[in-house]
């Protein structure tokens, strides 16, 4: 649910050392939820996927690995709040236009199956 | 003789309009209000930023709020994280635990009804009555679709109750239980993922007849070689049951509240799919003394292609409820 507002618009740049590129999500489901909960956050650019392992969620100062957020069991992920997807890159995307796909798996402890949710949107580096 | 329901309004009904910053709470209220319903149910999880940890001040907001708009709080939504750690489920104890810290929430809220997702097992709530009990909040069992309120995990909890002799653990019906035509929103929406439109009728008249779904499965699926969305539409036959309205009145002892889900009500102020026109009869019937509150639920099923009026959509459910209520009444 909520899939086509997953990734925000006009919110993918370069970030300023260089080091990666960064966008803004929110979670696809109808409340907050724990972050030990977002099982992953599958990131695609043109095509390519992203390794895990290079993929940062950030709601405040803190940057947090995937595998951090597993065990974040003291923090959430508010009802339509933006958060910070950051992908370590060096150097970044160039310029233009790319296509981003974010794929969400949340651990939901009602449903027998996990519930996914994606978008894709094509954005300008800003 | 005058019927005594009350109509009320979730806020899970503006979810569209939360998650996109279009409406803020206090516009609920003062809709909600606007088209008089005098109740206001809340999901904690969702509308209480920082939850759990929720101050006496955001607690006097929230009473102050409602009073305001002259709307009661009538009923708090839990949710149950039993899967919070990826290496093991919780224990028992943790699930009582985390139920205690919503009801205690709950009960400073100055809320007296507590929605029991469907999942959480009869043998945990039987450990939390001394808790509701003192606390006065009663939890409810939601009977939602697939179950129904004769399905036997449902009356796991009916047995409980029973046996304990509680007025403070029961039932808490979902009117997406008396599904009894296929909601065109969801067929539309099928049919532009790629189901063929042939295909979508044949899997609505099934439904029309009260086929079993796991015939028209095997029919859509296997015979007819049915593509990614017509599977799709054929299983959500599994969560559209359409349960006997007359049977709910025998229920009526065991809740305190009514979750009015809907996906539509059109222009014409009918529900397409969901048989509100037998069901508000037997409520009243039943002597059922408290809140529809309004579930609107359409937005996931149309978000994909226009832009989504909550508003109207629960305006135009309580103008059809405010006919059926009276069109019951004057049957009485």
């Amino acid at each position: 649910m909520f899939d086509k507002y997953l990734i925000v618009d006009d919110s993918l740049r370069n970030l300023p050392d260089g080091s990666g590129f960064a966008f803004e999500a929110r979670l696809g489901y109808y409340r907050g939820l724990g972050l030990s909960m977002v099982e992953e956050l599958a990131v695609t650019v043109d095509g390519e996927d992203i390794d895990r392992a290079a993929v940062r969620f950030h709601d405040g100062d803190d940057a947090l690995t995937m595998d951090d957020m597993e065990i974040a069991y003291d923090r959430r992920w508010e009802f339509g709040a933006k958060a910070t997807i950051s992908v370590v890159r060096p150097g970044g995307l160039a310029q233009g236009e790319h296509t981003l796909d974010l794929r969400e798996k949340l651990r939901i402890s009602y449903l027998p199956f996990p519930s996914f949710n994606s978008d894709s949107k094509t954005l300008s580096v800003r | 003789m005058p019927h005594q329901i009350k109509r009320g309004v979730s806020l899970y009904s503006f979810q569209e309009e939360l998650f996109l910053g279009q409406m803020t709470i206090e516009d609920c209220f003062a809709f909600a209000a606007s088209i008089g319903a005098t109740g206001v149910e809340v999901l904690p999880e969702q509308n209480m930023p920082g939850f759990p940890h929720i101050s006496d001040a955001d607690v006097a907001w929230w009473k102050d709020t409602a009073a305001k708009h002259g709307v009661e709080l009538t009923c708090y939504d839990m949710f149950l994280d039993t899967k919070v750690r990826k290496d093991r489920p919780m224990t028992d104890e943790e699930q009582v635990e985390s139920i205690l810290r919503d009801l205690r929430l709950c009960n400073r809220l100055g809320i007296r009804n507590m929605r029991i997702l469907v999942f959480v097992r009869p043998d945990i709530l039987e450990k939390c009555v001394p808790y509701a009990e003192e606390l006065d909040v009663h939890m409810g069992v939601e009977v939602h679709a697939p179950w129904h309120m004769e399905h036997a995990w449902i009356l796991r909890t009916v047995e409980v109750a029973d046996r304990l002799g509680t007025g403070h653990l029961g039932l808490l019906p979902d009117m997406g239980i008396f599904n009894k035509h296929y909601p065109p929103v969801w067929r539309d929406r099928f049919i532009r993922q790629g189901a063929r439109p042939e295909v979508a009728d044949f899997i609505v008249q099934q439904h029309e007849e009260k086929i079993m779904a796991e015939y028209t499965i095997y029919e859509v699926a296997v015979k007819m070689q049915g593509n990614k969305a017509e599977i799709g539409m054929a299983e959500m036959l599994r969560h559209t049951p359409y349960s006997n309205p007359k049977r709910i009145k025998d229920y009526i002892p065991y809740f305190r509240h009514i979750q009015a889900k809907f996906y539509e009500v059109d222009e014409n102020l009918v529900d397409p799919s969901i048989a509100y026109g037998e069901v508000i009869p037997a409520l009243i019937e039943g002597g059922w003394n408290g809140y529809l509150s309004s579930e609107y639920e359409g937005n996931r099923w149309i978000q994909d292609v226009q832009a989504v009026d909550s508003r109207e959509q629960v305006r135009r459910q309580h103008l059809m409820f405010e006919r059926l209520l009276a069109q019951a009444e004057g049957a009485n």
